[in-house]
């Protein structure tokens, strides 16, 4: 039981019933596939097959099919690999910290960004996994006895460190996700009208049939699992940094990297999931479930990590020539102003400047500008990780051996061959699987549609205790649902 | 075996929450209530205990603590020492990530499980569902009938004065 403001902007508008939610979400599982919508996947088809031929060419010919050179033996790979599983990360901030905080908006755009979260981790996967040369050893990376000797994996390593945080990531947000989604499933199946749909959702929702006691465990559990993915958001990331932070590069061995590097995962998570919603809700009419509010709410979110990340970049400049080492300096310099500085300012003007204009409400409640600002977010953030990289490594301890980078055209292949990855997964899920929690949304629905609720059970209990004759007659007038026709 | 029900069907919340008041207080056993969403209060209308899972979710996390810190000073302690970077064979400060993220890892996966087998969630190919709009905007008490239903026309002028749309009756096989 919660009261809200009459004063506040309604979740949810457009006067929606609980049949209304249910029609608006199925609709689109029920539907048949739009034309919009095999235009886009075809695109994603495409993209795809360039993921593929890419990866064949890499595992065909090896390594060198990549960009790599002796110096920079580190480039795009670990690029994308840091970039895809930052923007996972608002999909367990939305789900999980969220939660925590009781932050109701949360619901209409919980679902799809834990969707976001799942395929943007199979495309960070990728990287690392095609970086080892031969992926049918990956397995090689869990704590099994080598064949070959008795050598145990390395617990010292952060490499290690994060394949196990990598690992529990992914396969805690799918948990979490599945679990969210299995009342909507049931929902779906009592609405199925062909046979196989019938049959698929049945699989699906896992017998479920929303008896009291299951939806009490229901809560439970997901409460449960938003306290442990909480702190595990923030130790994915930071893990991540440390695979940097723990060497003894200039330019990465930085002890700011865990919240610089979470900050960065929620700023351009948040940028993700903007855009992905901003298209979702046109597509699917969802306007009256993901509100300009919304984007708003979301808006402010990227700007305070945005400026958080900003003030990490200055604090890292300060801090390398506050620590007078020549060489964390010499990394800093250039950055800035050595041959990479286009990549330095692109990252400067994306991240730092292009988000605060957020402060203005025009742009924050304007549909067109936050979704550029989303997508130069995006941009930003790639450039970030590009910098720290690259820029790190190309000029070395010894000039003899300083290096350009260029990627190959494989390289650009894998990079945008799993954004093709990332769309067909998703729209595939957009299609099949309900993208807005309806069991969700029905719950915050009363408080927007009429003024709360009239059940009060000291009062009702009360009643009980003193007058056990008039059980038979309703305790109060029977409250009419406000239909809004 | 076939059970007998009557269900009472609500349109909302809070009729639902007294309804079920006034129900149990007439002395009729409620035998489960369906409902799209979680309804907050029905615990304790409905008289039911606050869930052990917090409990099992905290024991799964020791577990997960525990063998990840085993693991890890067994393999590098015990069973193949190696010097790394001349640190010592049990670095406990490095092992601190891989036993938080087991730890994690162990919590989740124990309660998904948990929570499937004691609430009886497995994929199957029928789902025998008391009234199918309990997963849209209905809300469905379900009382459970003797075999000659004796006590049917009673129970629906009760539902029926607590504010239920329709009162009917559902045979279910229970195996």
């Amino acid at each position: 039981m919660q009261h809200v403001s009459a004063l506040r902007e309604p979740l949810v508008t457009g006067g929606k019933t609980l049949h209304d939610v249910t029609q608006d979400i199925c609709y689109q599982v029920e539907a048949k596939p739009n034309l919009r919508w095999m235009a886009a996947l075809s695109v994603a088809l495409f993209f795809l097959g360039i993921f593929f031929y890419s990866v064949y060419r890499t595992l065909w010919y090896g390594i060198g099919e990549w960009g790599l050179n002796k110096t920079v033996n580190w480039a795009w790979d670990i690029t994308n690999f840091v970039w895809w599983v930052g923007i996972g990360h608002a999909g367990t901030l939305i789900s999980a910290v969220l939660l925590l905080f009781r932050q109701k908006w949360r619901s209409s755009i919980n679902r799809a960004a834990e969707a976001m979260t799942i395929f943007a981790v199979i495309c960070a996967a990728m990287f690392p996994v095609l970086h080892m040369g031969r992926p049918w050893l990956a397995f090689y990376v869990f704590p099994l006895q080598n064949t070959l000797g008795s050598l145990w994996a390395n617990f010292n390593s952060p490499l290690l460190w994060d394949v196990f945080a990598i690992s529990t990531y992914f396969t805690v947000s799918l948990v979490f996700w599945y679990i969210g989604l299995i009342p909507d499933f049931a929902s779906i199946r009592d609405r199925a009208k062909g046979p196989i749909a019938r049959f698929s959702y049945s699989m699906l929702s896992f017998g479920w049939k929303g008896s009291a006691k299951a939806w009490s465990r229901y809560e439970t559990v997901s409460l449960i699992l938003a306290g442990v993915s909480t702190p595990l958001v923030l130790s994915v990331h930071t893990i991540v940094s440390m695979d940097f932070a723990t060497s003894v590069v200039p330019g990465w061995h930085t002890t700011i990297f865990p919240p610089y590097f979470v900050a960065g995962a929620i700023f351009s998570g948040f940028a993700m999931v903007l855009t992905l919603m901003l298209i979702t809700r046109v597509v699917f009419r969802l306007e009256d479930y993901i509100t300009l509010e919304h984007i708003a709410l979301m808006n402010k979110i990227m700007m305070v990590t945005g400026s958080i990340v900003g003030v990490a970049y200055i604090t890292e400049f300060f801090i390398a020539w506050y620590s007078q080492v020549e060489f964390e300096g010499y990394a800093f310099i250039n950055r800035a102003t050595g041959p990479y500085w286009w990549a330095y300012a692109s990252m400067m003007t994306c991240n730092v400047i292009t988000p605060q204009l957020v402060w203005f409400r025009r742009v924050r409640y304007s549909i067109p500008l936050t979704f550029i600002l989303s997508i130069i977010v995006n941009i930003g953030m790639w450039f970030e990780r590009f910098v720290i990289i690259v820029t790190s490594l190309h000029r070395d301890y010894l000039p003899s051996s300083w290096a350009m980078f260029s990627p190959s055209i494989i390289d650009i292949g894998i990079y945008v061959g799993t954004l093709g990855l990332f769309f067909t997964l998703f729209l595939l899920f957009a299609k099949f699987f309900p993208v807005i929690n309806m069991a969700e949304v029905k719950t915050i629905l009363k408080y927007t549609v009429d003024n709360g609720p009239t059940y009060n059970p000291e009062k009702a209990h009360a009643a009980h205790a003193h007058h056990p004759a008039t059980h038979g007659a309703p305790a109060s007038a029977p409250v009419t649902y406000n239909k809004h026709d | 075996m076939t059970k007998r029900f009557a269900l009472g069907i609500f349109d909302d919340e809070d009729v639902l929450l007294h309804a079920i008041d006034n129900i149990r207080a007439a002395g009729v056993k409620v035998y489960d209530v369906f409902s799209p969403y979680p309804v907050h209060g029905i615990d304790d209308a409905l008289g039911i205990e606050r869930s052990r899972l917090p409990i099992a979710a905290f024991f799964f996390g020791l577990t997960g603590l525990s063998f990840a810190l085993w693991m890890q000073i067994y393999m590098l302690g015990f069973d193949w020492p190696m010097i790394i970077g001349g640190k010592p064979h049990i670095a406990l400060p490095a092992f601190v990530p891989v036993a938080f993220e087991l730890t994690v890892f162990f919590t989740c996966h124990g309660m998904a499980i948990t929570f499937f087998t004691i609430t009886g969630l497995y994929p199957r190919f029928k789902v025998p569902v008391m009234d199918v709009r309990a997963t849209d905007d209905k809300f469905v008490m379900a009382i459970e009938l003797d075999e000659t239903s004796s006590q049917l026309p009673r129970l629906t002028q009760l539902l029926r004065e607590n504010g239920a749309s329709e009162v009917n009756q559902k045979e279910m096989t229970k195996n």
